[in-house]
């Protein structure tokens, strides 16, 4: 069993968001980068457990970045997986990086291929379908729960209002999310580990990007709190009928 | 030239987001003086015509059996053909559950750029741009597609349902299709109760609730506001609520019209998930709780002596008794 894990770097969940360049660019300045915790707590977690029950697993990291991105895949191979891959590039859109992802997969004969549901700084929740586009395989979404019996595996996705479970061949991509695996923190061998696990440095293969980011902008602030007294809920409800409209 | 809109149906029936998607289709096609045509995949028991109502011309209904089941990879090859023949040049989703599996498989097969989930229209002057929000709601981004097919997926409740009149031409079609890869053995819908990503309002209740047993008066308050209920991650964490309650940076995201935030503390990562919905109410026994200066409303007082009350006056507004 060969499995390959998508890792992204993220700006930690309490940074300060601004941005640059005439808000054409995120301001970096001071900002903590982690491990986009989907990639991390369910994603990862769940291939090492996967390692644990058949050690003879293979785990391989993949992440599509710059030179700034080692020290966090570094924290990722802390946790578990046998080896890294980073794609020098300087991550442009979903596709751009899916691609990369893409022709890495090529190569290694994946049978499983996990990404995270999304991460936490552009929200496309899409570089998942699109390598399993890419190499022609099937795509589990959303995954909350994931089985493996020799080649079969049994998944449980989010559907509106519940959940459906699939059952399937590898290999496949699966976006992890919530339920797949416990939050673990790296111990000292791990990291320890980590300093001599194989980094591989490979160059980006050739591929237009398909949208670019124009500008951001900032939400426009609350206009700030109504408070109304707790002995006066009603006053509460006519608010939210007559002036908010909500209820 | 046109505008194609994929219809998303559980049990045979559009889902709310696909409606607010075939909404926000058919005014792009109006901006752009096209025409909106729809694609409806496997059986359906709703009246397509109908679906003329929100302003498309057309319905694509392909009933093949093999789309009665959901397979990202089925639908996407379904939806690319039917896009191709019909010359779409934009291709509108909704990005829900199911969206989210689709769209980026349409992206990479038709090397169409995406925008995943869109909050805005097109502005379509000169580029295609739309916004969308980033880091998880703390921003948003104008994302501008460069390839001659754009995919958009809407957020849910980012655009409203919007009635137009009018009746859709409903055509068979068929596509190739293979057997699916992906065997749906089960499907788990909890019915009679609102789904959570699809609510216009959500109750939610965080550890200032105390326990499980409490949960009562949460369910109480949503039940008389048809509401979703929801929950803070600790909560969801320790077993009070299922995990799909959890909202936040690590949960759901949500953009519901009224959240009801009862005994949460107002956590940046669960205002991550809860910041796009458009009043937020604030119910928490400590003034200085973060949670009020992201709210419209608040009340300072203790949930279990609060929120019974609440749920009354609603009650008695409403008229049910
Ligand atoms: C990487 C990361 C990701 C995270 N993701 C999420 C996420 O997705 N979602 C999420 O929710 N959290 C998330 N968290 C956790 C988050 O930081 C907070 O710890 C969590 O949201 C707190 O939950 P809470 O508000 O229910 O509990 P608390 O912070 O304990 O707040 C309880 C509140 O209840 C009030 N209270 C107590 N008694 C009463 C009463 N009788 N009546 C009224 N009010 C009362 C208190 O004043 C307090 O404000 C994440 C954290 C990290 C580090
Ligand atoms: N630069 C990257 N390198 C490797 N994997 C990535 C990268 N960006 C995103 N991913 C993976 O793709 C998932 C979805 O990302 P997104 O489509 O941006 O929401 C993430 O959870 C990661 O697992």
């Amino acid at each position: 069993m060969k499995i390959l894990v998508c890792i992204s770097k993220t700006p930690d969940t309490t940074a300060k968001i601004a941005f640059t360049d005439n808000n054409t660019k995120f301001d970096t300045a001071g900002v903590q980068w982690i491990i986009n915790p989907y990639d991390e707590w369910y994603a990862l977690v769940r291939a090492i457990e996967l390692k644990e029950k058949d050690p003879a697993t293979v785990i391989h990291l993949i992440t599509v970045g710059g030179a700034d991105a080692e020290p966090v895949i570094r924290k990722a191979l802390a946790l578990g997986g046998d080896e890294a891959i980073r794609v020098n590039a300087d991550s442009q859109d979903s596709f751009y990086i899916a691609s990369q992802i893409a022709a890495v997969a090529k190569e290694g004969g994946y049978d499983l291929i996990f990404t995270g549901k999304e991460t936490i700084d552009y929200n496309g929740s899409a570089i998942g379908g699109m390598v399993a586009e890419l190499l022609d395989m099937p795509f589990i979404s959303l995954a909350a729960k994931l089985e493996l019996n020799g080649t079969a595996a049994t998944l449980t996705r989010e559907i509106e209002g519940g959940e459906e479970v699939n059952e399937v061949s590898l290999p496949i991509v699966v976006s992890a999310q919530k339920g797949m695996a416990e939050q673990r923190i790296p111990n000292m061998r791990g990291i320890m580990a980590a300093r001599t696990k194989p980094l591989k440095v490979v160059e980006p293969a050739a591929v237009d990007a398909l949208t670019s980011v124009t500008s951001f902008g900032l939400p426009p602030a609350k206009a700030g709190v109504k408070l109304v007294p707790a002995d006066n809920v009603e006053e509460l409800v006519r608010l939210l009928h007559e002036e908010a409209k909500a209820i | 030239m046109s505008v194609l809109i994929f219809v998303d149906t559980a049990e045979g029936q559009a889902k709310k987001s696909s409606l607010e998607a075939l909404s926000y289709g058919a005014k792009i096609a109006e901006q752009t003086g096209t025409a909106a045509e729809a694609v409806v995949l496997g059986a359906a028991s709703e009246d397509l015509a109908a679906l003329g109502r929100f302003g498309v011309k057309k319905v694509h209904h392909v009933t093949a059996d093999v789309f009665n089941n959901f397979d990202a990879q089925l639908y996407t090859k379904a939806i690319a053909e039917l896009a191709t023949a019909s010359g779409a040049d934009v291709i509108v989703l909704s990005h829900n559950l199911n969206g989210k599996a689709i769209a980026p498989r349409l992206s990479a097969r038709l090397k169409a750029g995406l925008v995943p989930g869109a909050v805005s229209l097109p502005e379509t002057g000169g580029a295609f741009t739309v916004r969308k929000n980033v880091f998880s709601g703390k921003a948003f981004a104008n994302v501008t597609v460069n390839t001659p097919i754009k995919i958009v997926s809407l957020n849910p409740n980012a655009y409203p349902v919007t009635e137009t009149g009018g009746t859709a031409e409903v055509v068979a079609a068929t596509v190739q299709a293979n057997e699916a890869r992906v065997k749906v053995a089960s499907v788990n819908r909890a019915s009679g109760e609102v789904p959570l990503t699809e609510a216009e309002v959500v109750v939610s209740g965080g550890r200032g609730l105390k326990g499980p047993e409490h949960w009562g008066i949460v369910e109480d308050l949503a039940k008389v506001l048809h509401a979703a209920t929801a929950c803070s991650r600790p909560v969801a964490d320790a077993h009070w609520r299922p995990h799909n309650e959890h909202v936040g940076q690590t949960g759901f995201a949500i953009a519901p019209n009224l959240y009801i935030a009862i005994g949460i503390s107002g956590a940046i990562q669960h205002l991550a998930g809860v910041n796009r919905s458009k009043v937020i109410v604030v119910i928490n026994k400590d003034p200085e709780a973060p949670f009020f200066k992201a709210a419209d409303y608040g009340i300072v007082g203790d949930a279990f002596e609060v929120v019974p009350k609440l749920t009354e006056a609603i009650r008695k507004l409403k008229g049910v008794s």
